[in-house]
């Protein structure tokens, strides 16, 4: 990755080829949840990079002699589509697809509470549909908010971004040809409530005063990522808060019904423990196939299975699905 | 933003329902606390996308999203997905595979030479199952020989976000008893998010399943029984 | 889990119960497609793509051009190379690796749809005869499924070629270099593919992941506009009696017709 003189990257008014100016980033849009049969998914796309992120886990791992005994391995596949570049790229993993597959894992590792699911895999898989320089940050970005999507404990969300050098100026998110015409770039994972960098790498020559100074913009620009990932993973919700208030205010002095569905439920339950239970050990062929067993109370379920907070040692007084009456 | 101090120096800096994800910094001080929620010092931060739960001293995050982890004595609705000579393997939809032995599935000793699994639990039934044991070291080994358990026929299965199973239950019942009590349903629910459902017509299931996605979808909101009652009110009519 | 997906028998019945009435799981009609969405030009490095959606199967499609020399058997004319990839980002069930046999048969099968329809025409991606051709690297990658692949894979392919762009080429003596200005691909026909899927006695179409593990036959017909044939394809372990063929090839082309119509509803108009 050598400067090129002959190429004007920053032009006199301190513009970078894009229109950017030197500490500001492409523009990013993140949607969370887009794929169904997935745990936890993501696209997020920063200036030109479309990149789709899929969590499958934790799930049983295969073959089951690498599985770790008091943890999950994150696993990551981090893949090119043929057609994500201007040049057609083998549809064949390449070695610098192993590498960055690694590198997301192990950042990932550093924030995902892996001791919760002993002997399990959590697969992440990151298929990048279109690639404009600094997918592996963007990567990493749309990866710790599928896991979070997946519904996995972390420490917290990772955001990525490179910086780099351009004719010796520091500069923030190399896009394409800046990457390959610039002298070097430094990507940067880095979680701000957490304030570690989980990913690091440099490639291009650099002072040290050169480097400082492009791993302070490359943090400045996670700073500002980690608010757009903590805003995507949030929007949905709010989204369906604000329809349900909307549908709370039409039913405000519609229904006046509380009384009379306990008296119902009460009827209900009574009857359910009456009815009586097909007891149905062996396959009986003779049996009608629609008939169903019955139903267990769910009164006793409840008593048996208490609630989340179960495993607290605090006994929490108020209860699990009750409708509180407190609105807010 | 209300900021509520509850004792000296202790402080929420969310406020109570607020949806919050992982790594934010939920509170300061001195608090009792729950799920979803990891303590550094003095600081308290999310380690789920979840609800915040501001109870005073206590506090918590529920997870509006997360896989199903067994715990003894949970009912579950299982798949049987492998036989061997003496047990099954069934998927309970939890990241672990869970083993059902046939001395934990039948009320008579099992015996292995004149007794054929097979026509216990054949692969694709649906069971309706107990943890018996779980732990960090070990899959989760599953019980049907209990009153009430055993294979389910007809009917339908759905699948939910098992977070959501508490909501769907209600307290004490009430919420899945006025889902059956409105759509004429019969239905079982699994602590791992599966349930199970049989109507006498289909679009007595259909109302029923509407109700149950419409719960999951607004699992962390107010007033959802009265929401559901009126939604299912209107489907009638 | 397990590598396959196995249906319970419970969702197994209850399929076939309703099924017996005519009605499916999710109130379709027995031979009622999903909703199609298409959003093409998804990907601007490709010189064509397409986003298509039939219920939740959701498949990217992208078109990259390649100079190359035309097969010795065909000297004018360009290559078409089609790949599919079931990338384990879209079920539990695929696996990373090399294409499966799976993969493979899909796009077989599509391509075969592609290629003789004569969708585009070959002779126009020749650029020095008996030397220089474009080689059209058609792939796509399967991000969810739910079912129903051959005929979604079809649907996106062709409008990822309906907003297909090629550079021009100047051509000196036996130099050559590629402009700038791009022409549009054109495309002579727009082959739409049917599958009809077989359960037990019944026939449906479109199914989801699920009704597809229960079906035991599966037959795809691709069509042209001018209600040809162009290309079919039984799969599954299910057989035919003779006089099932024709009935299902009638219908199917009648079930052609309204899909084109929602196909290039979805392309954006030239």
């Amino acid at each position: 990755m050598a400067g090129d003189g002959t190429e004007i990257l920053i032009d006199e008014k301190g513009k970078r080829t894009d229109g950017r100016n030197l500490d500001q980033m492409r523009p990013i849009s993140i949607k969370v949840g887009i794929l169904k049969n997935a745990d936890g998914s993501a696209e997020i796309r920063m200036g030109r990079n479309i990149i789709i992120a899929a969590v499958y886990g934790p799930r049983e791992l295969h073959p089951k002699h690498r599985a770790l005994p008091d943890r999950a391995l994150i696993q990551c596949f981090y893949r090119m589509s043929t057609f994500s570049v201007g040049d057609r790229k083998s549809p064949a993993p390449s070695r610098r697809e192993r590498e960055i597959s690694s590198i997301i894992a192990n950042a990932l590792n550093s924030v995902a509470f892996v001791e919760a699911y002993p002997r399990t895999t959590i697969d992440v898989y990151l298929q990048v549909l279109q690639a404009d320089g600094g997918t592996r940050c963007a990567s990493l970005t749309a990866a710790s908010i599928a896991l979070a999507d997946a519904g996995i404990p972390m420490k917290g969300l990772i955001a990525g971004v490179a910086g780099g050098l351009i004719n010796d100026t520091a500069v923030l998110d190399l896009n394409n040809i800046e990457d390959q015409k610039g002298s070097g770039d430094v990507p940067v994972g880095y979680s701000p409530t957490l304030d570690e960098i989980s990913l690091l790498q440099l490639d291009g020559v650099f002072t040290i005063e050169q480097f400082e100074e492009t791993l302070k913009l490359s943090l400045k620009g996670c700073t500002d990522i980690h608010k757009i990932q903590k805003e995507a993973l949030k929007a949905k919700y709010i989204k369906i808060r604000d329809e349900v208030s909307v549908e709370v205010e039409n039913l405000v002095g519609k229904t006046e019904i509380k009384e009379d569905i306990k008296e119902d439920i009460k009827e209900q339950d009574a009857k359910l423990t009456e009815s009586t239970i097909k007891e149905d050990k062996e396959k009986k062929v003779e049996e009608p196939p629609l008939k169903a067993p019955k139903p267990v109370p769910e009164e006793s379920k409840k008593e048996k299975v208490p609630e989340e907070s179960k495993e607290n040692p605090i006994q929490e007084p108020s209860k699990e699905g009750e409708d509180k009456t407190e609105v807010v | 933003m209300k900021i509520i101090t509850v004792k000296n120096m202790s402080k929420t800096l969310i406020e109570n329902h607020d949806i919050v994800v992982p790594g934010v910094l939920l509170a300061e001080g001195s608090y009792k606390y729950g799920d979803g929620i990891i303590r550094e010092g003095d600081n308290y931060f999310a380690t789920v996308v979840g609800l915040f739960l501001d109870k005073g001293e206590f506090i918590q995050v529920k997870a509006l999203k997360a896989k199903y982890v067994p715990r003894p004595g949970d009912l579950v609705i299982g798949k049987v997905v492998e036989i061997s000579l003496t047990s099954w393997i069934v998927d309970i939809a939890c990241p672990f595979i869970a083993i059902l032995s046939a001395n934990n599935a039948i009320e008579k000793r099992f015996d292995s030479v004149n007794d054929d699994v097979r026509k216990i639990f054949d692969i694709g039934d649906i069971i309706l199952t107990k943890i018996f044991a779980f732990d960090r070291t070990r899959d989760p080994s599953l019980v049907t020989n209990e009153r009430g358990l055993g294979k389910l026929r007809g009917g339908r299965i759905i699948e939910i976000e098992s977070a959501h199973i508490p909501r769907v239950i209600g307290k004490k019942g009430s919420m899945i008893n006025m889902i059956k009590r409105l759509t004429r349903t019969q239905i079982i629910t699994g602590q791992n998010g599966r349930i199970w459902i049989q109507g006498k017509k289909i679009e007595d299931e259909l109302r029923a399943i509407e109700a149950i996605k419409k719960i999951e979808r607004e699992a962390f909101t107010q007033n959802l029984t009265n929401r559901i009652q009126s939604f299912l009110s209107e489907k009638q009519s | 889990m397990t590598d396959e997906y196995i249906i319970s028998e419970i969702e197994k019945e209850y399929m076939l119960a309703l099924l017996e009435q005519n009605k499916r799981v999710d109130g379709r009609e027995v031979l009622q497609y999903r909703s199609l969405e298409i959003e093409t030009n998804y990907i601007e490095k490709a010189e064509g793509s397409a986003l298509v959606s039939l219920g939740d199967t959701k498949i990217i499609v992208g078109v990259k051009l390649v100079l190359g020399t035309p097969f010795p058997d065909s000297p004018n004319s360009g290559v078409i190379t089609t790949g599919a990839e079931l990338s384990p980002i879209a079920s539990p069930f695929f696996e990373s690796g090399p294409p499966s046999e799976k993969a493979i048969e899909l796009a077989r099968v599509t391509d075969r749809a592609i290629r003789e329809s004569h969708c585009i025409d070959f002779a126009k991606l020749c650029v020095i005869p008996g030397k220089l051709v474009w080689i059209l690297f058609l792939d796509f990658y399967i991000l969810n499924h739910d079912g129903n692949l051959f005929d979604a894979a079809v649907l996106g392919s062709i409008a990822a070629l309906a907003t297909a762009k090629i550079p021009k080429v100047k051509v000196t003596g036996d130099e050559h270099e590629v402009l700038e200005e791009k022409v549009p691909l054109e495309i002579q026909h727009y082959p739409i593919s049917v599958t009809t899927y077989r359960i037990g006695k019944k026939l449906l179409m479109d199914p989801t992941f699920k009704e597809e593990r229960v079906t035991d036959m599966r037959l795809t017909f691709a069509f042209d506009e001018d209600d040809h044939i162009v290309s079919a394809q039984k799969g599954n372990k299910g057989v035919l009696k003779p006089d099932e063929v024709m009935p299902i090839v009638k219908q199917a082309l009648e079930i052609s017709k309204g899909l084109r119509k929602e196909l290039m509803k979805a392309l954006p108009s030239k």
